[in-house]
C-alpha cells in the first residue's frame, strides 16, 4: 500500500479507536482533547513517514505517539492536578505509570460505550449520525456535509450541540447495566440503521460514499455483535437486513445515477458474500423466541435474494407483509404488500385493495399503480406516472418515472 | 378515529378442523387483517383457546366449557379503527370466518374514557 493510501485507511480504522481509548481515558466531556490528540498524531504519521519511511508496524506507531501525546498534554495542563489529586501525589514517576490502555479488549470496549454515549436519549438523531459519523466512523466535516447534502457549517453546529449535550448531560463513557442497555438498544440500532440508510438511499450518485456509509453502520453494529451483553435478537436481525440490503447496492444504482428496481436490476451484480453473511445472521436471530420489525423485515428481504420467481416466494413475503403490517404501519410496507398480494392473488385484487390506501398523495403509491395497470391500461399507467412526477422528490426518482413515461 | 372490536362468534364450534383447513384459514384470516393493516386501521387481535375453556355460572359453578347448553362461543377478536360502524362492519365482511355457516361477526365500539 502506498503512504497516500495507507493513511485515509488508517484513519478510516485507527482514529475512531484511539477517540473512543482517550475520552475514556480524559472523560468525555473532553472529547475534543481526545480528539485533538488523534488528528495531531495522524499529522505527525503525515509529516515523519514520508522522509523516515513507513514504520513495519504502522499502527503500533500511531498508538505509541498518541500516548506519548497524551503524556504531553497531561503535563501541560490542567488534567494534571485532577490526576494528581487521584492519589498520584507522592510519586515521581507516576506520569509513567499512568497507562492509555490500548488492548484490544479496552478498545472494543471504549468504542462500544462511546456507540452507546453517542445515541444518548437527549441528543437528536441528525447529531446523533453525524457524531457517530466523526468519532466512530472517522470521517471528516467535509465528508459528513457531503454525505447529507449539506455544508460544513451545519455539521459542525449539529457537532457541538451534540458535544455540548455529552457535557451538560454528564454523560459517561460506561456500559449502561444490564436494564439500561435493554431499553437503549433500540434506540442505538435506530441511529445505525439510519447511518445505513443515509447511505443506502443516498441522493449521491457516486457508490462510494454510500457503500461506505452502509459498511460503517455495519461494522458499528459488529462492535454489539462481538459483546454477549449487545449480542441479541434485535442486533443480529438489524445485522442480516442489512447485509441483504447492501449486497444489492451495486445492482440499484444505473448508469446515469438512476434507482434500478428490484424487478429491473441485474441479479449477477447481487453481492453472493453478504447474502450467505445475511442468511448466517437471519439464522441466528431466529434463535430467539421472539418477533421484530427488524426480524420480518430482514426476513422479507431474505426472500428477495432469491431470484426465482416463484409463488412460493411472494405468498411467504405477502405473509410476512401482514405480519409486520400489524405490529408496524408504514406507507411504503403497505404499498409493497399490495405489490405481493398482486403476485399471488392477481393485480385485480392487488388493484382493489390499492385503492382502499388512502395513499395517493404519495409518488411510490402511483409508481405502484403504474405498474399494476402495465399491459392492461396504458391510459392508466400513463396518468399514474405524471401524477408520481408532480409528487416525488428527488432527481434519481424523476429519471426513473421519466424513462418509464417514455416506455408507454 | 373511533375503535371497534370485532367479535368472532362460532356456532357448534368445536375446535377440531383439519390440518390443511387450519392452514387456508389461517392464510385467508392473515392475509385479512393485513389488509385492514395496510390502511393503518388494525389495532390489535387475538384468537382465543379452547384448551381448558371454563364456564362459570350464577351459582359460581364451573363447568368445562363453552360447549354443551351453549350454542355460540367466541373464537377471537380484532379491534379496528374506523370512522363509524358502518366501516368497521365494512371490514367484518372480508374475515374467512363468516364462510362458516351460522358464524357470525358482532361489532361494537369500544368505549373510550
Amino acid at each position: 500500500m502506498q503512504s497516500q493510501d495507507l493513511i485515509p485507511h488508517l484513519f478510516r480504522t485507527e482514529y475512531s479507536k484511539l477517540v473512543a481509548v482517550l475520552s475514556k481515558f480524559f472523560g468525555l466531556d473532553h472529547i475534543e482533547v481526545a480528539e485533538d490528540i488523534v488528528s495531531e498524531t495522524f499529522l505527525a504519521a503525515m509529516e515523519t513517514w514520508p522522509y523516515q519511511g513507513i514504520p513495519d508496524l504502522p499502527t503500533a506507531w500511531l498508538y505509541r505517539v498518541a500516548k506519548n501525546k497524551t503524556l504531553n498534554h497531561l503535563k501541560k495542563h490542567q488534567h494534571f492536578n485532577k490526576k494528581i489529586s487521584d492519589g498520584f501525589k507522592k510519586s515521581n514517576t507516576w506520569i509513567e505509570e499512568l497507562v492509555v490502555d490500548l488492548s484490544e479488549q479496552n478498545i472494543r470496549d471504549s468504542q462500544l460505550q462511546m456507540l452507546f454515549a453517542i445515541c444518548h436519549p437527549s441528543i437528536s438523531t441528525e447529531s446523533q449520525i453525524s457524531l457517530a459519523l466523526r468519532v466512530l466512523c472517522g470521517f471528516g466535516i467535509d465528508e459528513i456535509a457531503d454525505a447529507f447534502l449539506t455544508n460544513k457549517e451545519t455539521i459542525n453546529k449539529r457537532l457541538f450541540r451534540a458535544k455540548e449535550k455529552l457535557r451538560t448531560e454528564k454523560i459517561q463513557l460506561i456500559l449502561p447495566s444490564d436494564e439500561e442497555i435493554k431499553n437503549r438498544m433500540e434506540a442505538v440500532l435506530k441511529t445505525i440503521y439510519l447511518l445505513f440508510n443515509e447511505g443506502y438511499y443516498s441522493e449521491r450518485s457516486e457508490t462510494l460514499i454510500r457503500k461506505e456509509l452502509c459498511l460503517e453502520a455495519m461494522r458499528l453494529n459488529f462492535l454489539l455483535l462481538e459483546n454477549p451483553l449487545t449480542n441479541q435478537h434485535l442486533t443480529n436481525a438489524l445485522m442480516a437486513l442489512m447485509c441483504f440490503q447492501a449486497s444489492r447496492l451495486e445492482a440499484r444504482v444505473g448508469g446515469s445515477g438512476e434507482i434500478v428496481l428490484y424487478q429491473d436490476q441485474d441479479a449477477s451484480l447481487w453481492n453472493n458474500e453478504l447474502i450467505s453473511r445475511g442468511n448466517y445472521y437471519l439464522t441466528k436471530a431466529a434463535a430467539w423466541p421472539v418477533i421484530s420489525v427488524y426480524f420480518l423485515e430482514a426476513s422479507i428481504a431474505y426472500w428477495h435474494t432469491i431470484q426465482e420467481d416463484s409463488g412460493e416466494k411472494w405468498e411467504n413475503i405477502l405473509h410476512l407483509y401482514n405480519q409486520l403490517l400489524a405490529i408496524a404501519y408504514s406507507p411504503i410496507a403497505a404499498l409493497n404488500r399490495t405489490y405481493a398480494l398482486a403476485k399471488v392473488r392477481g393485480k385485480e385484487t392487488a388493484i382493489q385493495e390499492a385503492e382502499k390506501l388512502g395513499l395517493s398523495n404519495n409518488h411510490f403509491y402511483h409508481m405502484l399503480l403504474a405498474e399494476l395497470y402495465r399491459d392492461q391500461n396504458p391510459a392508466k399507467v400513463k396518468s399514474h406516472l405524471q401524477k408520481a412526477l408532480e409528487l416525488c422528490k428527488t432527481d434519481s426518482e424523476k429519471k426513473l418515472i421519466e424513462k418509464k413515461l417514455s416506455k408507454v | 378515529m373511533k375503535e371497534f372490536i370485532l367479535i368472532f362468534r362460532h356456532e357448534n364450534a368445536t375446535g377440531k378442523v383439519s390440518p390443511e383447513q387450519m392452514q387456508a384459514w389461517m392464510k385467508q384470516q392473515m392475509d385479512w387483517v393485513g389488509g385492514i393493516a395496510a390502511q393503518n386501521k388494525f389495532v390489535g387481535g387475538t384468537g382465543l383457546l379452547f384448551d381448558g375453556a371454563k364456564v362459570v355460572d350464577h351459582q359460581k359453578m364451573v363447568t368445562n366449557g363453552p360447549f354443551g347448553d351453549i350454542k355460540e362461543t367466541i373464537g377471537g377478536y380484532v379491534i379496528v379503527k374506523a370512522e363509524n360502524a358502518e366501516e368497521a362492519a365494512e371490514f367484518a365482511k372480508g374475515t374467512p370466518i363468516l364462510q362458516g355457516e351460522g358464524n357470525t361477526v358482532e361489532v361494537r365500539e369500544i368505549a373510550k374514557h
